[in-house]
């Protein structure tokens, strides 16, 4: 059979096994989909600890609150960028998106280090910095699998790339969460701890959730 | 219909920059910048291709014959040798109708498809790589190798059988089915289909797919 009678053999095949199909929702849709999950965690968490201790630690020490903001708008354009460039023959520019919002995290974050402790908020020790490494990991694990479940719906062409943004997405989202119950000042030890738990969560991702989205692909 | 040039564009500024489904009416009532032949060509296909979304089989053989051509042009830009580029075409064209629910008529049909072929054409760089890799190039391998019809040639031939058997046992039943039916057998389409109740294009599918996945398990790909 010639090449040509080969493909017009498979278009037809394929013609013939043709159904109607349910078109993908937008990225941002998808995006909003697995923000309003982490924002129902977060809203039981706050029934649970309140926002008053979370308010005063944003209040005394402003860079926190910055560290904060930074790192709720690093889970919300990296849940955006992966879910956007899942999506074939979207640019790759996409995955610049999370990096001045994660800086923004990475660098307010980094600043409490040099500022003096806020009065009358204890200091945290090794063993709850522990705690703080052992609650990223813990809520990332969920949530990137919730992500990579959604995400493998669509047809990931850069399987790695897209979870390590998984990664990031979802370190972002439980970092943020913890901040609701974070009762402590910011500490080298802790923000070293935060460092590497997100380090872990980013690269546990682009090793298996790459695999699994690859898997994904391959099998298409 | 598809979109015009302004919305192939892409990145993340792209929200700010996308018209409104009102705007593009007003586009289109009154144009101002003529779209190309090669837009034009593209935005059929993005027609073609949401009609077949909604499940219009003449729409979908038009955009599938369509591409074949845009594939190769994106094989032979990624490096990939002219006897192989039509395993890419088939490769692509596969995946095309497994991810079809990804494509966004609004958006520009050929940078998804070249996306789609790009990634194919990779693939199959690396599986031939691989390959290439196991295998001896020895220009006297010829001349010394002994003869095939030697004394373990016929013990070869069983092996190559038992591992063919072993292969296709690892297939999905509807595989199996169509490679038993089509190949083994030897029966027709139509009396395949008879016999196991499908319809000659799933047939015709799942013996494309299965000789796919035989040949990769048997020179090791998986």
């Amino acid at each position: 059979m010639s090449d040509a009678a080969r493909h017009e053999a498979l278009i037809d095949a394929l013609g013939a096994e043709l159904t109607p199909v349910r078109r993908l929702l937008p990225p941002w849709r998808r995006a909003l989909g697995w923000l309003l999950v982490v924002s129902a965690i977060a809203a039981v968490l706050l029934m649970r600890y309140g926002c008053s201790t979370m308010l005063h630690r944003w209040d005394a020490a402003p860079d926190l609150g910055v560290a904060a903001c930074g790192g709720v708008i690093t889970a919300i354009t990296a849940a955006l960028a992966s879910f956007v460039l899942a999506v074939p023959g979207r640019s790759l520019k996409w995955a610049w998106l999370p990096v001045p919002s994660a800086l923004l995290w990475i660098g307010a974050s980094g600043m409490g280090c040099l500022r003096a402790h806020i009065p009358g908020m204890p200091v945290m020790d090794l063993r709850g910095a522990n705690d703080c490494l052992i609650f990223i990991i813990s809520f990332s694990i969920p949530l990137s699998g919730l992500m990579i479940w959604l995400i493998r719906r669509a047809c990931p062409l850069r399987p790695v790339l897209t979870a390590v943004l998984v990664g990031l997405a979802s370190a972002a989202a439980s970092a943020s969460l913890l901040e609701i119950c974070h009762n402590f000042d910011a500490t080298a030890s802790d923000l070293m701890m935060h460092a590497v738990a997100v380090a872990i969560v980013v690269g546990a991702n682009a090793a298996m959730g790459g695999r699994l989205l690859l898997k994904g692909f391959s099998q298409r | 219909m598809p979109a015009t040039s302004s919305l192939t564009f892409d990145g993340p500024w792209v929200l700010l920059r996308q018209p409104s489904p009102r705007r593009l009416i007003s586009d289109k009532a009154v144009p101002t910048d003529t779209p190309s032949a090669s837009e034009q060509a593209d935005q059929q296909r993005s027609a073609w291709m949401a009609a077949a979304q909604a499940g219009d089989q003449r729409a979908y053989t038009r955009v599938l014959n369509d591409s074949v051509a845009l594939i190769r042009a994106v094989a032979r830009r990624q490096g990939v040798a002219v006897d192989t580029l039509d395993d890419v075409v088939q490769e692509t064209l596969l995946t095309v109708h497994r991810v079809r629910h990804t494509f966004d008529p609004m958006r520009s049909y050929d940078a998804w498809l070249s996306a789609i072929a790009a990634r194919r054409a990779i693939d199959v760089l690396r599986s031939h790589g691989r390959r290439e890799q196991r295998e001896v190039h020895d220009e006297f391998a010829f001349d010394m190798h002994a003869d095939r019809d030697d004394a373990s040639a016929g013990a070869e031939r069983v092996q190559e059988a038992q591992r063919l058997r072993k292969a296709i046992k690892t297939l999905s039943p509807g595989q199996r089915e169509a490679v038993e039916q089509l190949g083994l057998k030897e029966h027709s389409l139509a009396e395949a289909a008879e016999r196991t109740g499908r319809n000659t294009g799933a047939l015709k599918v799942n013996l494309h797919r299965a000789l796919k996945t035989l040949r990769d398990r048997l020179n090791g790909d998986s």
